[in-house]
């Protein structure tokens, strides 16, 4: 297990080369370059100054190896100076959009409240969608497995989009239990966290319900219900186990992509989170900001997957690492 | 019932929805109207505006002398202008202030303001090398003497743009780039940036050591940026914010209910949407089938089905609202003689017309509905086809400037109110021309214009160049003028006055309590 | 193990029903027709199966009503265009327009049967390009094991980290405009307007299968780790014959569930696309196109509320439709678990 683990950590080093590569590049392709404004301006001169401010007007590989900071510059009168900041210092650089922030400014500011939201979803899906999903499962044939899948289901099928402003009509505005957006004290963070919860919610009850359904039908279960087990131990401590791996492997991505927060939630609730900013910043073509949070995203995700395999063999015993 | 937001302590006395996030608050910088609101309330220059008609009046100058040839202006700065950190603000201070803005690696995108000063172009454009010839010098601690290369009339209107305000020198040449992010940063405004969390609020507060500190009504002032219209909306209606003041920022559908709110304004600014026509490309080439094309859209029906801010329809090219000048009158809704022009250009009933497409961005959903209208129109009366092309921001202006489009929307907002701000930019060589309309005749009018000393002359001459303009070789078709939305309760919000730039200085702005309180003492 | 348990539960399954246990007992079914005879059973997975047979007929059909010869006998509301502009603008349902107007006074039914068409084709392709790359992708490494298992999940991981976002608008700028003068070129010019239309096809495809590919290899994974494949392979069995009989039939259940999950995906996330402006082109329009307008109306004052019901409406209960086929589905091929 632990052969395994460090293999898979010794994978995230070159893992981030590549990705950050790729992020670099495939940003570039778009067209239209972070300093065109509907207001050209006065003079090109004025526009080779800024890309050239930003380095911006360099070949590509060097471009790329200026930012991981692995690049190296004359100086007065002899010598070598590596460039300031880089990616292996953890720099991100500057912001080409927000010119007076830096990539790290921003994401220290912005990701803390993504961090909260996400964890607040996070376990708002959990929360609700596993008994519900184990509630269903169990029930399978009454009414109430009706109800609840069919609750599952419908919260699926209606994008936040529609059900956020539709909480904020009726909950804030109306009612006045909420505030209408912003974030500030705890009271904010509730009509986000179910707008962006309660799909993940419908999810996770759909994930466990099928988990359930396959693991209630098996041999070991029918062996520990002729042993004269009880009804409650069985499903909880044997069934449950099994059952939420599909759960647990869904759950990686899943808290990945809340953490980095979620872009409809934050721009309906003006919520200054990272979210908003990955979107923004690749139609603004903000190349350093988009590369940052991929790669924050990317290291999220690598150890987020690997925590998923991990937790994967110890409720599984069947399973075994290479 | 917990309704407001409880924002940082203590709360603030005035909260405004600004609009989009700032890019920048470097005042050399920055180009996008949110960011030039608080670039003028941190940071002044020579003249700063009134709130009642955005005039220029003495802001860090108390007064100056413009020479008879009206080529060169002192300035006597105060003698109580004074950084909000406590140091005299000098004429040295103007002068490295302007120069920064003309200084090649600072890449300030609206140097062109600079321009007007003799031998700021050469500067910037790296064709001068030395600074101090460029016509901006300190005669002495408290007098700034400026050259310019022609006579300007709205030199005093650019005077008080955030790019010519004075910025401190010690504090960038101390941190560089990150100035703003160091506390304090020194002011030469009404306000000292107190804090600034992205995304989420800017906080002002009053700069004591302004000199004119006893007229700045509020003491601190929180700005929020807002991207969503009905997410402002519902700040405003919560009582969250006091102020949102950015067009982009209302419901298109509710308008008509909005504008009979007391407590919704509107009122024309200066700035126009409008269409360009891909001129380089056939049969757009053909100055019959532009006009055929502007003559068959009934622009009522766009300001009063889609647009319903109470816009005035366009039919010239600079908005009403400059002083003593009246734009000439355009092409108007004549589907008849649109039908007739293209017949003679050779396409009877839109047979065997080119496949066409416009272009349009995703900034706003009104570009497309408005797009959907223009398609029908065109149909409908001139039996053309044309394809609707949405495209993303920046995709959008490459391919407006590389001008691989047919017909493409635009919009213009005036710099200072000149009639100038709008026609410079169709001169054949200027950047922001983008329609690949070269003509000479034009070109000469706005150079004679700009010569000329008399104002009279002058707009007489401005008025011909736009008549060529937008009657005669139209390559660009007026839609309508833009009308700033507001919302704010007038009877509670005080300093803030419509005029056509759209400029609310945030010092005259304060908050009375609501009626049946007593009035504190301001 | 697993042949054990598949025949004890699929003929616990048959044994709810008193007339067909007789008939079972009597004449040995083969697993197909078993099959249909389950899903046959499950009412709800054939009442929407019904259900969307009829969505897609009537999309099929609305254009005819237009047609001049049959127009002038059918009631004028279902003969309007989705792209005619009219006068009535904002209009609430009423006996000319059922479903009410726009802002620019076209009708909404139409525009909701001709976007649920393009939505069908949105999801469609995306579940299928998922189906397709990410089943392939997934089996391969699970089934290759070791070194290739590594690198082609590793790709799995690195392309799962770039946002989706980039990667479907760098594709739509770059590649409409040589696609559309191909188009037009080798097919029509009608052809080349389906070009964007194509590419978000393409780019919705190519950002769905991840997901697929990742639970596939995990559920490979788990199937060879209980030993059949290896003892298949002891007895001589070649690769593509384990693939077909062991592997693909188990996998069959789990790969039923995530289509059935990522054909909605597929759907919002057009439809977020289409909340940023990016997507379908005007005047063409998506269920998501038609949702996120709707979506913006909602608001305190007065919200047109035909225009955000109706599309979420036929969203939400054409997903509950394809969720329910999928239970069925999955319970009638796959009777045996879908479990670890």
């Amino acid at each position: 297990m632990t052969a395994y683990i460090l293999k898979r950590l010794a994978f995230v080093g070159p893992l981030l080369v590549v990705i950050s590569f790729l992020a670099f590049v495939l940003l570039r392709l778009a067209p239209g370059g972070p300093f065109d404004k509907e207001r050209v301006p006065a003079s090109p001169e004025i526009e080779k100054a800024l890309r050239a401010r930003y380095h911006l007007d360099e070949p590509l590989g060097q471009q790329y190896l200026r930012y991981v900071g692995l690049w190296w510059e004359k100086t007065e009168p002899r010598g070598w100076r590596r460039v300031n900041g880089g990616l292996i210092v953890g720099d991100f650089g500057p912001s080409l959009k927000y010119r007076d922030h830096t990539v790290n400014d921003i994401i220290a500011q912005a990701l803390p409240v993504s961090l909260s939201l996400g964890a607040l979803a996070f376990c708002l899906a959990l929360g609700l969608g596993i008994p519900l999903g184990f509630h269903t499962a169990v029930r399978k044939g009454h009414w109430d497995e009706y109800a609840g899948s069919l609750l599952a289901l419908l919260v699926i099928c209606i994008p936040a989009l529609v059900v956020g402003p539709i909480l904020v009509m009726v909950l804030a505005l109306k009612w006045q239990w909420f505030p209408v957006a912003l974030w500030g004290g705890p009271w904010h963070a509730v009509l986000p966290t179910l707008t962006l919860g309660l799909y993940f919610a419908g999810r996770i009850a759909r994930l466990m319900r099928e988990g359930m359904l396959g693991v209630l039908p098996s041999e070991f279960i029918t062996a520990a219900r002729a042993k004269g087990l009880s009804e409650t131990t069985i499903l909880l401590r044997h069934a449950f186990r099994l059952a939420v791996l599909p759960v647990v492997s869904y759950s990686g991505p899943l808290l990945a992509d809340l953490l980095t927060g979620s872009f409809v939630v934050e721009s309906l609730f003006q919520i200054p989170g990272i979210g908003v900013f990955l979107v923004n910043s690749a139609l603004s073509r903000d190349y350093p900001m988009v590369v940052g949070l991929v790669v924050l995203y990317a290291v999220l995700l690598l150890v987020l997957n690997l925590i998923v395999d991990v937790a994967y063999g110890l409720l599984d015993p069947r399973v075994e690492y290479e | 019932m917990l309704v407001a937001c409880r924002g940082p302590n203590p709360a603030a006395d005035l909260v405004i929805i600004n609009g989009a996030e700032p890019e920048t608050l470097d005042p050399a910088l920055m180009t996008g109207q949110a960011d030039l609101r608080i670039g003028l309330a941190i940071f002044e220059g020579l003249t700063r505006f009134n709130p009642t008609n955005a005039a220029p009046t003495p802001g860090l100058a108390e007064r100056w002398e413009v020479s008879p040839d009206g080529l060169t202006y002192t300035f006597h700065l105060r003698s109580n202008a004074v950084w909000s950190t406590g140091e005299p603000i000098t004429a040295d201070d103007v002068v490295y202030s302007w120069r920064r803005v003309l200084y090649p690696p600072t890449a300030s995108e609206y140097a062109g303001l600079l321009f007007y000063v003799r031998n700021g172009e050469a500067f910037n454009t790296g064709a001068l090398q030395n600074p101090t010839q460029v016509g901006v010098t300190a005669l002495d601690v408290r007098t700034v003497r400026v050259e310019l290369q022609n006579p300007t009339p709205f030199f005093l209107d650019l005077c008080g743009t955030p790019t010519l305000a004075v910025v401190p020198r010690q504090t960038i040449e101390r941190h560089g780039d990150r100035w703003l992010c160091a506390r304090p940063v020194p002011a030469s405004g009404a306000y000292c940036l107190e804090a600034w969390r992205v995304n989420d609020r800017i906080r002002l507060r009053k700069n004591p050591r302004y000199w004119d500190a006893a007229n700045t009504r509020s003491e601190i002032v929180d700005l929020l940026p807002c991207i969503n219209a009905n997410t402002a909306l519902n700040l405003y209606t919560s009582g969250a914010a006091d102020v949102v003041w950015d067009k982009n920022l209302v419901p298109g559908e509710l308008l008509d209910v909005l504008l009979r709110r007391p407590d919704f304004h509107s009122y024309p600014v200066l700035g126009t949407y409008f269409l360009r026509f891909n001129v380089t490309r056939a049969p757009f080439h053909d100055p019959r089938v532009r006009a055929a094309f502007a003559l068959a859209v009934d622009k009522r029906r766009i300001v009063d089905k889609i647009t319903r801010g109470g816009e005035q329809i366009a039919s010239a090219y600079t908005p009403p609202g400059v002083p003593g000048y009246e734009a000439p009158v355009g092409l108007s809704l004549d589907p008849g003689r649109a039908r007739d022009l293209l017949a003679q250009a050779g396409f009877p009933g839109g047979r065997r017309f080119p496949a066409c497409d416009y272009l349009c961005d995703t900034t706003s959903r009104l570009h497309e509905q408005i797009a959907i209208e223009l398609q029908a129109m065109w149909e409908r009366e001139l039996g053309v086809r044309v394809t609707l092309r949405k495209m993303e921001w920046k995709t959008f202006l490459v391919a407006q400037r590389d001008l691989a489009y047919d017909l493409c929307r635009s919009s213009w907002i005036g710099d200072y109110n000149d009639p100038n701000t709008f026609l410079d930019m169709f001169m054949s060589h200027n950047g922001n021309n983008r329609t690949g309309w070269k003509c000479e005749p034009y070109d000469r009018l706005l150079r004679e214009a700009n010569a000329q000393l008399d104002p009279a002359h002058r707009l007489a001459r401005l008025r011909e160049a736009e008549t060529l303009l937008v009657r005669e070789e139209v390559p660009i078709m007026p839609l309508y003028f833009y009308a700033g939305l507001e919302y704010y309760d007038a009877d509670r919000i005080h300093g803030i006055f419509a005029n056509v730039r759209a400029e609310h200085p945030l010092r005259a702005i304060w908050k009375s309590p609501p009626a049946g309180r007593t009035l504190a003492q301001p | 193990m697993n042949d054990a348990r598949t025949s004890r539960t699929a003929g616990a399954k048959e044994a709810g029903g008193p007339a067909a246990s007789g008939a079972d007992n009597a004449i040995p079914l083969s697993p197909s027709r078993r099959a249909w005879r389950a899903f046959a059973r499950q009412r709800a997975a054939v009442a929407s199966a019904v259900f969307l047979a009829f969505v897609v007929a009537l999309i099929g059909l609305w254009p005819i009503a237009r047609h001049p010869a049959i127009s002038s006998y059918l009631p004028e509301a279902i003969t309007w265009s989705p792209t005619a502009l009219s006068e009535a603008q904002f209009t609430p349902p009423s006996p000319a327009h059922w479903l009410g107007t726009d802002v620019h006074g076209r009708d909404l039914l139409s525009r909701l049967v001709s976007g649920t068409g393009i939505s069908f084709l949105v999801g469609i392709v995306g579940a299928g390009m998922s189906l397709l790359i990410g089943v392939l992708w997934g089996a391969l490494a699970g089934y290759l094991g070791g070194r290739w298992d590594s690198v082609l999940m590793r790709i799995v991981d690195i392309l799962y980290a770039l946002p989706s976002i980039v990667f479907v608008m760098v594709l739509m700028a770059v590649a409409e405009a040589p696609l559309k003068a191909h188009l037009t070129r080798a097919l029509s010019s009608a052809a080349g307007e389906w070009a964007s239309l194509l590419l978000l096809f393409i780019g919705l495809g190519s950002v769905s299968w991840l997901t697929m590919a990742r639970i596939v290899r995990g559920q490979v994974w788990s199937l060879r780790a209980r030993g059949f494949v290896d003892a298949s392979r002891a007895l001589g069995a070649g690769h593509v014959w384990i693939l077909r009989r062991h592997l693909l039939p188990n996998l069959a259940g789990v790969v039923i569930v995530y289509l059935a999950l990522t054909l909605p995906s597929v759907m919002l996330y057009e439809s977020f696309l289409s909340y940023l402006g990016l997507g379908i082109q005007p005047p063409q329009a998506s269920l998501g196109y038609l949702i996120a307008d709707g979506a913006g109306n909602i608001n305190a004052i007065r919200t047109y509320w035909w225009l955000v019901v109706f599309p979420g409406g036929m969203l939400a209960v054409l997903l509950l439709a394809l969720n329910f086929l999928g239970d069925g589905l999955r319970d009638a091929w796959d009777p045996r678990s879908i479990g670890q």
